[in-house]
């Protein structure tokens, strides 16, 4: 039978220099990452940013849209190595997130939508 | 950590209810809790941003053609310096990091060089802010003493009133944080000189402190995206 009464706490855990060595390998290749993944975000807004693009066209949302991915790749990176979240237990994973990413997410959907509605109340029908 | 369990826990370290939730210790666990009310502040900011600029978008400012101003030069160099700040923080993230992964292994000497990295590049990243605020806060005419086109939070010489102000509220509240994790590492940081950790048989403060600041890093990111590249 499992013991349920064993419980692993983060204050033992302690490793040695060998397990550290591959600990540090992963740092060094999330910081790589981290580090050029900025670098073609700020590229790309040098080069196709706001002030050489078509707003309203489909190039912008194109831009846009890869800027909030790799945004999320960035967060997901810090989030789980340098956070240590993907090495926690799932549960705490998912309490964290979830509720976090659902709420967040809905607030941005439905303020995202009243905006496009006082847009259109003040500057397409012009009530106000 | 991940693995089978191989020791059962001291009486006095467990929680009040005989057992930890989800394996982790409650300090940490405390630090999380922190962390997701803070995050969503963040998230109210920057959604309160969109909410904003979505309906003004037709008047809102280009980042590009306000922030293109860099130390020491009169070059025009759109979103340099804020990148290099990126940089910066994201660097002192993974000073932090090393930290870590140093308490883990209770190198001690390890844990003071990478703390000591690590508030040097919070440091830098506040300075450089004081930076961006005193260029923003002139205005078009780079001058501070002309209060007629400074930028305030009742007056915004770039466009809209609510871009100034979304500025100062959302990389002021940021770099409020940064200044304290500046000053929690620093406090941490001589507690690993003088051996305070070693004396506990763990290096967990330093991870706990991690927790915050990597936090930090995380909300820059997005900031970095939904204020100045968007």
């Amino acid at each position: 039978m499992e013991r349920d009464d064993i419980i692993e706490y983060s204050l033992d855990t302690h490793h040695d220099e060998e397990a550290g060595k591959k600990i540090r390998k992963k740092i060094y290749f999330v910081t790589v990452l981290l580090s050029v993944v900025t670098a073609i975000e700020v590229a790309m807004g040098i080069i196709w940013g706001k002030a050489h693009i078509d707003v309203d066209g489909m190039g912008w949302l194109t831009i846009k849209s890869i800027f909030i991915i790799l945004t999320l790749l960035k967060a997901g990176y810090i989030v789980m190595v340098f956070m240590h979240l993907g090495d926690e237990r799932k549960s705490l994973r998912n309490v964290i997130l979830i509720p976090y990413v659902l709420f967040i997410g809905y607030l941005f959907f439905i303020l995202l939508v009243e905006s496009s509605f006082i847009f259109y109340v003040k500057d397409v029908i012009g009530w106000v | 950590m991940a693995g089978e369990a191989t020791k059962a826990i001291d009486q006095a370290e467990l929680w009040g209810g005989g057992r930890s939730p989800f394996s982790v210790s409650y300090g940490k666990m405390m630090m999380w809790f922190f962390l997701i009310s803070d995050a969503l502040t963040f998230g109210g900011f920057l959604s309160a941003l969109a909410f904003a600029r979505h309906h003004l978008e037709d008047t809102w400012p280009v980042t590009e053609n306000i922030f293109f101003h860099f130390p020491l030069t009169h070059a025009h160099l759109p979103l340099l310096y804020v990148a290099l700040m990126t940089f910066i923080l994201i660097i002192s993230s993974v000073t932090m990091v090393l930290a870590v992964e140093a308490g883990h292994r209770m190198d001690r000497k390890g844990v003071v060089k990478w703390m000591a990295f690590t508030v040097l590049g919070g440091a830098i990243f506040v300075g450089s802010q004081a930076w961006e605020w005193m260029t923003f806060i002139a205005g078009p005419d780079g001058l501070l003493s002309t209060s007629a086109d400074n930028a305030s939070l009742t007056s915004n010489p770039y466009g809209p009133q609510l871009y100034a102000d979304f500025f100062f509220f959302i990389t002021g509240f940021h770099g409020t944080h940064v200044l304290s994790g500046v000053v929690i590492n620093l406090i941490v940081l001589i507690r690993s000189i003088q051996g305070w950790y070693d004396e506990r048989g763990h290096y967990e403060m330093v991870e706990k402190v991690g927790l915050y600041w990597h936090f930090i890093d995380l909300v820059w990111v997005f900031v970095f995206t939904f204020f100045y590249l968007i």
